[in-house]
């Protein structure tokens, strides 16, 4: 005969509640486990996506997930003449802020380097990749943009072409893919009237000085698109991926670009480890810290509500010791109880957080690793809370019944 | 006299139990001798602090005196002032208890109350079943089998606390004030059952009570006073 079974058949109730109760409790620390992988993953998420072997980034900054980067868009025509380099692309990215049917919409804009790059490394769930040179998007499912949506940014137009899963920032914002071009023309979108005085005030400058006043084309050409002025280049980009020729060796390449007075070159490993020790290091630690707050919790919550259970029961385990029952009666009881009472509470925990995690805000993500550690430490806090419950039933003596 | 030594199934000899030291010590026994034999159903009285609950827990080797002897089914059981078997085991094995309060698990049905001192003792669950269907057949509640205690009378869980006290055939049943709760038909009752188990299942019976009414339906009834049996209080034909 089962004692625990039995106990837990006769008062069921409290024994669901309370297993809620934990499952809920778990839930938070299986949540927090799962938020804190998700920060890191959605960190270190376009790099490995990208899977470039190196990053050309602004001479003396740590590329542009850490910090501000700068590079001319010809360093991308530079880094393809260095030997040993397959195929370079420009990287932009840059983050907006719209509105939506009245709601904020924020996203991170990444820009292509379209027709090079079309996006075959990107997740597809639905639609298509792009296909033309502008107004095409594709977009994160989570921003809840669906296929053949027009967004306007800009002065232009987008269409969404396809939807992408679990693409986010560094900052958790949501990700949109378009062309290079469409990205920078976001990026450094003015309105008429700013480019007609910034029109204005170059006339104005090429006007006083002396080429200006006898080369009548120059201030007609000041007058006129950036595009048309030679001296005015390309607007810059954030860094330059490269990828190696099978055999080169990245580092000797790495080694050549990072001679260059204006870069700074930095491999893949090394663009992740800057990442997660300094972009995400403080919300990790941080989430990290809560997690471990939020165990110790469990295991005193769980010892308490096992020693309560116990104590309910004192008296009944002093009917047993009487009657002679062996420790290891009295044990069962309350050992299998808390196991019971704690792999329940994790079942609740695991089904209420698939319902629940992806209402989430920022990605929550369950890994088996996370899941088999967190099983294991139900187990160590369902044991050692039973401790309590244990020590005091061991302490009770069987002529309390008698008196 | 009821029974031959080879028959007893309990002897004790020079029984003191001292609580405190001091200014604070109480001598509960003084040096107490009793014998009971199978099939034996005797009565223990007594005015409150006379001892007679002290004596029950020792000869039921709940606790230990401070001083004596206790053979038990032939064997020496308690020397001097520590116990010389495995306690819960021999309990477990040869005795049963029964007290005021049925103290039935409320978890468990009567049936598995009765049955989980047959498992605690090793029986297959198949056995114990059947066994414990028996014994509430035999006490008249096996109609209330499977109901649990708080749905059944005083007197139904006092029946089911002695069918559990019988499960696993114990050659020496101990009671403390087993009526006290119950009116005085349903406590008569309860002690003509004890002198029933006690004569048909060949155990030795020690109820304490203060309840005189019922006295008849003893072999014997020993009267305790400051720690010592003064003697027989009533003798039944």
């Amino acid at each position: 005969m089962n004692l625990a079974l039995k106990d837990i058949r006769h008062n069921f109730g409290r024994f669901a509640l309370t297993s809620i109760g934990i499952g809920l409790l778990l839930m938070l620390v299986m949540g927090m486990g799962g938020i804190y992988r998700g920060l890191v993953d959605d960190a270190t998420l376009l790099v490995n996506r990208i899977n470039a072997d190196l990053w050309v980034v602004q001479k003396n900054t740590r590329g542009p997930f850490a910090e501000v980067s700068r590079i001319p868009a010809n360093a991308e025509d530079r880094v393809r003449a260095v030997p040993g380099v397959a195929s370079s692309n420009d990287f932009v990215s840059h983050t907006i802020q719209r509105e939506q049917a009245g709601r904020p919409l924020r996203m991170t804009v990444q820009g292509l380097s379209w027709p090079q790059d079309k996006g075959l490394w990107l997740p597809l769930i639905a639609g298509r990749r792009l296909e033309q040179a502008h107004f095409e998007m594709i977009a994160d499912k989570s921003l809840g943009l669906p296929l053949g949506h027009r967004m306007a940014l800009g002065k232009d137009t987008y269409t969404v072409v396809g939807l992408t899963r679990n693409m986010a920032s560094t900052g958790g914002d949501s990700m949109v893919f378009v062309t290079l071009a469409d990205s920078q023309a976001i990026q450094y979108d003015q309105s008429g009237e700013a480019v007609r005085m910034e029109r204005e005030a170059r006339k104005s400058r090429a006007s006083d000085f002396d080429p200006g006043r006898v080369q009548p084309e120059i201030l007609h050409r000041a007058a006129g698109p950036s595009s048309g002025i030679p001296a005015l280049g390309p607007p810059p980009v954030s860094a330059v991926l490269v990828k190696v020729t099978p055999g080169a060796d990245p580092a000797q390449v790495a080694a050549t670009i990072a001679s260059w007075p204006d870069v700074s070159v930095y491999t893949a490993d090394a663009q992740r480890r800057l990442l997660v020790s300094g972009m995400v290091d403080k919300s990790r630690r941080q989430l990290g810290l809560f997690r471990g707050l939020l165990i110790i919790v469990s295991a005193i919550i769980m010892a308490l509500i096992l020693y309560t259970l116990t104590l309910d029961k004192i008296h009944d385990i002093a009917v047993l010791k009487l009657m002679g029952a062996r420790n290891f009666v009295v044990i069962n009881l309350i050992l299998q109880q808390a196991l019971l009472l704690g792999t329940i509470g994790y079942g609740i925990a695991y089904g209420v957080g698939q319902w629940v995690f992806p209402v989430f805000p920022r990605r929550v993500m369950i890994v088996d690793e996370d899941l088999w550690l967190l099983a294991g430490i139900v187990l160590g806090i369902s044991v050692l809370a039973s401790l309590l419950g244990i020590w005091r039933a061991m302490k009770v003596q069987p002529n309390e019944v008698i008196s | 006299m009821v029974g031959e030594s080879n028959n007893l199934a309990v002897e004790a000899s020079g029984l003191t139990k001292v609580y405190g030291s001091g200014n604070t010590e109480v001598q509960a026994l003084r040096g107490v001798d009793l014998s009971l034999a199978r099939g034996e159903v005797i009565a223990l009285l007594g005015p409150s602090g006379a001892g007679k609950s002290t004596l029950l827990t020792i000869v039921g080797l709940v606790n230990p005196p401070t001083a004596g002897r206790i053979m038990m089914e032939g064997k020496p059981v308690v020397s001097e002032d520590r116990f010389v078997v495995d306690v819960r085991t021999f309990r477990r094995r040869h005795m049963g208890f029964v007290f005021q309060k049925a103290n039935l698990i409320p978890f468990l049905t009567a049936a598995e109350n009765v049955r989980v001192a047959m498992e605690i003792n090793d029986y297959s669950p198949r056995a114990a079943r059947n066994r414990a269907m028996e014994l509430l057949d035999y006490l008249g509640v096996a109609d209330r089998a499977d109901a649990y205690p708080n749905t059944l009378s005083g007197g139904q869980q006092q029946r089911v606390a002695v069918a559990r006290a019988l499960a696993n055939s114990p050659s020496l049943v101990l009671a403390d004030e087993p009526t006290a709760a119950l009116d005085s038909v349903r406590g008569r009752q309860v002690m003509e059952l004890f002198r029933k188990v006690a004569h048909e299942q060949k155990a030795a019976v020690m109820v304490v009570t203060h309840d005189h009414r019922a006295l008849d339906v003893f072999d014997r009834a020993l009267e305790m006073e400051d720690g010592l049996i003064r003697g027989t209080a009533v003798a039944v034909p």
